[in-house]
């Protein structure tokens, strides 16, 4: 079941934080808000690691990482490497590299297993996705856009992409990644899926203009409503239905 | 995204064929093409109004005497109601509030209203561009309510019917009218007196009333260009507004024509004689238009004096076409051959005449020299001026010592085989400008009459002169009796052949079936 919840007034969530099977980074907000949602949801399970990246709050756009690694860009300051580093659980390999595409987040969308580059990206970086994070690296663009990062949202389970993508690339795009895509939108029509949540594979958090019938949307790709099939059943759907208001 | 297939297609290049998926509104959820707002139409709608902030309802002002409506600031513009000049008017309008909203108008049409309810309605289709890149088309309804309010003609029309700002007056000092005849058909084919707003007929004269100085002027000028007049202008200050330094004028144009008409005999100063060339002091008036053309009978010289010209050395004629005496012709000799002066044909001529007040009773004969050699054939009547029988006051004449001839022919005579036929209905019609008669001054009728008569006469012999003027059908006018009749002259009267004859109702809006055709059409108008 995805939750709604806001930085600042913004919801580009996807901006201020990384989620993945193993961590959770978030950015340092003014108010505790943004901080507290991931930990209700997540503290039991996963470590929620609040951080900067290279000074700035923009830790979602300028990471890339899943439960086997975590890639950051050149701007990365030691004293933040080494907190991620005392952060994080061990197995978690965390890696700073030279790339000139430094916001990560944007050029590469990764899960578990397979991940979609920019097709400008370095071959060093290729090598280092394929090494640290343990993934199969595919130069692709979605919807024609080259930054397949931020138009696709990619868990385990399934994948939301941008909305204009024409059937034949979402058959491809299905067919590379092994998972069932759907192309859809998120804070009440943006395109830019990732910007807008995070997801793994059995929570995700959206930006608070995300509509009921997206949230619904979200669910069923993502599978997140508990049961493994992603047909409808009125009660699975009840809650992303029924809006509630905090 | 399509620029770049498109691209890639003109260098060659494979590419495989894309089907555009489909993704959930946002808002409610149905299936829809992915758009720039990936909202549906209805969602999109529902959100964004772009008629917000447009002008719904306006104000024209409009003029119940003369169906106009106001241009701010002082314009009062004719439009009819449900034409598309309305509809470009009332868009003027609401032109301005929507460039500064950026709202792009698309389409208008009228909603039909009740005229008497003082509202004209149209919808109007307008486009915006909202959630950057989609473009929304919404329509809606503008309401203009009509406000009357007398424009400024129609309240000093009403306030002062009588009210004139120019006047000509319009004058010949000769004792007959033809003149005036002849001008009222000219003015009438040229539509020249339609801003009048009287006219009304005086001794020697016509005046005519407009109402805006430019019109009086206009028609000064269309006279000038047909009669050769002298005119001078004069106003007088009727109002005057000091604040805002206005001044209302009464213009008067004082017109006055030459009193040389055609078929005159004149007897020339030798002032004038010399600036044409030393013509004959006797010639005869042959044209008048905004010249006077000159022939001298015995040498066939002729000689154009324009209106300015004229009035430097104003004479007068010496003998006018009422003192035309009747003369039978005996004998006709061509002396010289055909000349073409001015499209008109003359050969001079000796001939043999007789006044036929003389034809019985004496012997007088006059052999004279004329102009009219191609006409005449022995036995012939003729009109013309008899000089030698004449008593005339003309310091001129008396100064001059040379020749002058006894006769002077003008043109054949057809009052005998007019006799026979008894006063058919002629088969064409001409109308008449409708003036007010001064009742003050005693007409005589039959004078009048026999005047109209004798120019209506005219007109049938002198094909130059309807050059300028439109002959209408005489719808009552039967064919059949006439043909009978006309078998038995050698030589028919003059007529008006048919092909000049223009149909009665291909005039413009004077005539009454015409107004009718027009009301039909408003009719079925408001009937849409």
């Amino acid at each position: 079941m995805a939750t709604r919840l806001q930085f600042e007034n913004s919801c580009e969530i996807g901006a201020f934080s990384k989620l993945t099977n193993a961590y959770c980074l978030t950015a340092i907000g003014g108010s505790e808000n943004f901080y507290s949602a991931f930990e209700a949801e997540l503290a039991d399970v996963i470590p929620v690691v609040k951080t900067s990246i290279g000074g700035t709050r923009l830790v979602g756009f300028l990471s890339v990482g899943n439960k086997n690694g975590l890639l950051l860009p050149h701007t990365t300051t030691d004293q933040e490497l080494q907190h991620l580093r005392n952060s994080l659980p061990d197995q978690v390999v965390v890696q700073r590299i030279e790339e000139k595409l430094s916001a990560l987040g944007n050029c590469i969308a990764c899960n578990d297993h397979v991940a979609l580059a920019h097709t400008d990206l370095d071959k060093e970086t290729e090598e280092l996705l394929a090494d640290v994070l343990g993934v199969e690296v595919f130069r692709q663009t979605v919807a024609g856009n080259v930054l397949s990062g931020s138009y696709c949202a990619l868990s385990n389970r399934g994948g939301l992409v941008h909305p204009h993508t024409s059937i034949e690339d979402l058959d491809e795009l299905s067919t590379l990644l092994q998972v069932p895509l759907v192309a859809g939108t998120v804070n009440r029509g943006s395109e830019a899926i990732a910007a807008g949540m995070v997801v793994n594979d059995w929570t995700a958090f959206c930006g608070s203009d995300t509509t009921a019938t997206e949230l619904s949307v979200i669910d069923n790709v993502f599978m997140l409503r508990g049961d493994t099939r992603p047909g409808d059943g009125f009660d699975g759907m009840r809650k992303s239905l029924l809006d509630s208001y905090k | 995204m399509s620029g770049i297939l498109g691209m890639a297609q003109d260098a060659g290049m494979f590419m495989v064929h894309q089907t555009i998926g489909s993704v959930l509104c946002c808002k409610c959820g149905i299936r829809m093409q992915p758009n720039a707002a990936n909202m549906c139409v209805k969602c999109l709608r529902s959100e964004v109004d772009i008629t917000e902030g447009l002008l719904k309802r306006l104000v024209l002002v409009h003029c119940p005497e003369c169906e106009s409506y106001l241009q701010p600031p002082r314009t009062w513009v004719k439009l009819q109601l449900e034409s598309k000049e309305l509809l470009t008017f009332c868009l003027k309008k609401l032109q301005k509030n929507m460039n500064i909203n950026k709202v792009k108008l698309v389409n208008a049409e009228f909603i039909w209203t009740e005229p008497h309810s003082k509202r004209v309605k149209v919808k109007v289709s307008v486009q915006k561009e909202v959630y950057n890149g989609a473009i929304l088309e919404q329509s809606y309804l503008v309401e203009y309510v009509q406000q009357d309010h007398m424009c400024e003609s129609c309240s000093r029309v009403a306030a002062n019917p009588d009210q004139w700002v120019a006047a000509v007056q319009l004058r010949q000092h000769v004792s007959h009218r033809r003149t005036f005849y002849y001008l009222e058909q000219l003015i009438l084919r040229h539509g020249a007196a339609a801003r009048a707003v009287r006219i009304k007929q005086m001794d020697h004269g016509i005046d005519f009333y407009f109402s805006n100085r430019s019109h009086g002027n206009k028609f000064v000028e269309f006279i000038g260009k047909v009669a050769p007049v002298k005119s001078r202008s004069d106003k007088q200050l009727v109002s005057h507004d000091s604040k805002s330094n206005n001044y209302n004028y009464k213009y008067t144009f004082s017109v006055e024509i030459s009193p040389i008409c055609r078929e005159d005999l004149i007897c020339l100063p030798p002032k004038a004689a010399a600036i044409l060339g030393n013509i004959g002091p006797i010639v005869v008036c042959t044209k008048v238009t905004n010249s006077i053309a000159l022939l001298d009978p015995l040498t066939l010289k002729f000689g154009f004096l324009d209106a300015e010209q004229y009035w430097r050395t104003s004479f007068k004629s010496l003998l006018t076409s009422r003192q035309l005496v009747e003369y039978i012709v005996f004998d006709i000799e061509p002396v010289s051959s055909e000349i073409t002066v001015g499209g008109t044909k003359y050969v001079l001529a000796d001939a043999q005449v007789a006044r036929v007040s003389d034809f019985g009773s004496n012997d007088t004969q006059f052999s004279i020299r004329t102009h009219l050699g191609h006409l005449l054939k022995p036995g012939d009547h003729a009109l013309g001026y008899d000089l030698y029988g004449a008593n005339t006051n003309d310091m001129e004449l008396d100064r001059y010592k040379g020749y002058i001839p006894e006769v002077v022919l003008i043109k054949k005579s057809y009052e005998e085989k007019r006799q026979k036929k008894r006063a058919k209905a002629r088969s064409w019609k001409l109308k008449s400008l409708n003036m007010e008669v001064d009742d003050k001054i005693k007409v005589d009728e039959d004078k009048r009459d026999a005047e109209y008569e004798h120019f209506l006469k005219d007109l049938e012999e002198n094909p130059e002169l309807r050059f300028n003027i439109s002959l209408y059908q005489n719808k009552d006018y039967q064919p059949s009796e006439v043909a009978s009749v006309t078998e038995d002259d050698g030589e028919p009267i003059p007529s008006v052949p048919d092909d000049e004859l223009l149909a009665a109702n291909l005039l413009a809006a004077e005539f009454d079936d015409l107004d009718l055709i027009e009301d039909g059409d408003g009719e079925d108008n408001m009937a849409e």
